[in-house]
């Protein structure tokens, strides 16, 4: 099983305060840590496994700077083989259909049966990357998918419904699954793979390498163009409710039981 | 932080390492500290994922990497339970490396390869009821007895006392002789005639089982000898040097943890219609903080880069360890301060990181004794 799996880098913004920077169409980053995406951790933990139970390869690929190589390495120190950078200025200002419009064009030369994405990205949350690069692809996709069972060239997944129902669908490879938290549990990357990974090369690709011309990708190839972030407004049909903890938790009781939403 | 010192691997090492405290220690620690000792499956746990073998050959299952370690010690210690750290602490840093630097091959490949996977704890045992920094002056004995040796006495503040597999202990063989009659036994804690008499309550470190332990009539064989007879002074002090780091970079990171908790918390608290970070009593205290850990953490890894050069600096560790274990005790006392009542109930982690602090200026040598050997180098 020839196995890709897409990681990017993000800024933990769980537990910290998040500014919109100067420019208004970012946050500022300078005191946040960084991370590999959550739902990309596991992808990266899902490929692994398969390796480990089948055999193959694993190609890790992101699309970022060179900060990226951190989050490259330690995907590289769990059991990954390979693994690829894209590089370009052209990238800035890319939605989720121009980053899958790069990656796609960086696997399309690969020998892969699955690719792996994560199901959502924990910054920008389009949830879109995994299937644009399908559909570009022309491959079979799944999304949320919370199990997979592979079944010679053909793979049954269980994607995740509302309410944690799965629903299997069967599919022939290649096909692109974009997973989600919680199909596994992710391992550490011991000190012994992060010494080997520290050898490995990770091939740098721009734009022109992988043929792409500028129009297609960044700002002029996406279909979304972030103009700027707000904080949210408080609304007109917001009522904010002031006072003591027990005071305020009774009248929303109140509220919910006269409007009948409870 | 510290790049100079670390290289690429250690610092993806100590995302790692973290990954794993913030998942597997952090959200146990207060059951841990009630309980009075952390789960022993943490070694074995700790085993598996490779962190206990850090600084030992690679023919033994290690990594033969000290800055991983130290890396190791630094993230441990901001797990809140300064005792869970000391129990790992004492079983890789304390007792393990006598056996990497005296041990014969048979004992390495016994003791070693078990400890560096977890599957067998080990202990250093010094310090007796009536002599703890004058180790010239243990009284604990052992006579020879044919081919093994019968050892009699007592040994306190063993930490992981209580669970050790095996205890490397400080053993007077000649009566007559003061630090030239110490040899040391490297002796399984099933053998006949030992005993662990008790477990000792302590103000911190609570995590981690503290025990007061017996010899009565206790015979052990010949090959129980680790190193040379009466050497044994020489080979307990063979490793103080990184016994005492350990503990500077544990205080370090402690102090950075009572740090950026008391930071947050100032930011937070509103007294007088501000943030009490705006009062400069509050921020100049922070301030003060904070320099003093970035002095104490380069101390420490000016100290740790003479070491990992193959030297062995006392003066300098003296002092890191000095600084570092006084340092923590300030640092983690302002914080208290900062948190005022709160920083006093077991509702918030400072109460804690003050206790816990209290003991970096005793153990491992008092903060007496670092001054002593830092002003011998003087003389
Ligand atoms: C929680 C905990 C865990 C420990 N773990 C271990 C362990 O695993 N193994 C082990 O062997 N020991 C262990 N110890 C013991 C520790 O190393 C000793 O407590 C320490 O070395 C001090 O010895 P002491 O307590 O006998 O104090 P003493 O040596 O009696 O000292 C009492 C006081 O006198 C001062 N003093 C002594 N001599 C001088 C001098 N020459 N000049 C000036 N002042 C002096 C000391 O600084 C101290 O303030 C542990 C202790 C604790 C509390």
């Amino acid at each position: 099983m020839d196995m890709v799996v897409c990681v990017k880098r993000v800024p933990d913004t769980a537990e910290s305060e998040v500014h919109i920077d100067s420019s208004g169409r970012d946050i500022d980053k300078g005191r946040l840590s960084f991370g590999i995406n959550e739902a990309d951790n596991y992808a990266v933990e899902e490929a692994i496994q398969i390796k480990e139970r089948d055999g193959g390869t694993v190609t890790v690929i992101s699309l970022g700077g060179k900060e990226s190589d951190e989050q490259i390495r330690m995907a590289l120190a769990k059991g990954g083989d390979e693994a690829v950078r894209l590089e370009d200025p052209a990238f800035a200002g890319s939605d989720g259909l121009a980053i899958a419009k790069a990656l796609a064009a960086a696997v399309k030369d690969l020998k892969y049966d699955i690719i792996f994405t994560g199901a959502l990205a924990d910054d920008d949350a389009f949830g879109a990357v995994g299937v644009a690069m399908a559909e570009l692809l022309g491959v079979n996709h799944a999304a949320y998918v919370k199990k997979v069972e592979i079944a010679g060239d053909k793979i049954k997944v269980g994607r995740e419904l509302e309410g944690g129902l799965l629903e299997f669908v069967e599919m022939d490879l290649p096909a692109v699954l974009t997973i989600q938290t919680g199909i596994n549990e992710p391992r550490y990357a011991s000190f012994k793979g992060i010494k080997l990974a520290a050898k490995k090369e990770i091939e740098l690709k721009s734009a022109a390498d992988l043929g792409l011309d500028a129009s297609e990708i960044g700002e002029a190839g996406a279909w979304a163009k972030l103009e700027k972030f707000t904080p949210p407004v408080v609304g007109e049909m917001a009522e904010i409710l002031e006072g003591e903890p027990e005071e305020t938790a009774s009248r929303l009781a109140g509220i919910l039981k006269e409007k009948g939403l409870v | 932080m510290g790049n100079y010192l670390f290289e690429p691997v250690h610092d993806d090492f100590r995302k790692t390492v973290r990954e794993f405290v913030e998942a597997e220690i952090i959200p146990n620690v207060d059951a841990w500290e009630e309980a009075e000792e952390f789960p022993i499956e943490l070694f074995k746990r700790m085993g598996e994922l490779g962190f206990l073998g850090m600084q030992y050959p690679e023919e033994y299952g290690g990594d033969d990497d000290i800055l991983a370690e130290a890396v190791l010690h630094e993230e441990l210690a901001r797990c809140g339970s300064a005792g869970t750290a000391a129990g790992i602490g004492a079983h890789i840093a304390i007792a393990m490396p006598q056996i990497k630097y005296f041990g014969t091959p048979e004992q390495k490949e016994r003791y070693l390869v078990s400890g560096i996977k977890g599957e067998s704890v080990g202990a250093l045992g010094i310090t007796e009821p009536n002599t703890g920094s004058d180790v010239a002056a243990i009284q604990t004995y052992a006579v020879a007895d044919g081919d093994g040796w019968i050892i009699n006495g007592s040994k306190t503040f063993i930490t992981n006392g209580a669970r050790a597999d095996w205890v490397v202990l400080a053993v007077k063989t000649d009566k007559e002789k003061g630090h030239a009659g110490i040899t040391q036994f490297l002796v399984d804690t099933n053998t006949a005639g030992f005993e662990m008499t008790r477990r000792i309550h302590k103000l911190g470190w609570r995590a981690s089982d503290t025990a007061e332990l017996a010899f009565t009539d206790m015979r052990v064989p010949g090959d129980a000898v680790l190193g040379t007879v009466n050497q044994g002074f020489l080979q307990i002090m063979r490793n103080f040097a990184w016994e005492r780091l350990t503990m500077s970079l544990g205080a370090v990171s402690g102090a950075q943890f009572a740090f950026d908790a008391a930071l947050a918390y100032a930011k937070e608290r509103v007294a007088f219609g501000k943030p009490i970070f705006r009062f400069q009593a509050i921020s100049h205290m922070l301030a003060d903080m904070a320099t003093e850990i970035e002095a104490g953490r380069n101390l420490t890894y000016y100290a740790l880069k003479l070491y990992k050069e193959g030297g062995q600096p006392f003066r300098e560790v003296a002092m890191a360890k000095l600084f570092t274990c006084d340092m923590c005790v300030r640092v983690t006392d302002r914080a208290l301060q900062i948190f005022g009542g709160y920083g006093y109930t077991e509702e918030y982690p400072i109460a804690r990181a003050l206790r816990d602090a209290r003991l970096g200026p005793i153990g491992g040598g008092t903060s007496e004794i670092m001054k002593d050997i830092i002003a011998k180098t003087y003389a």
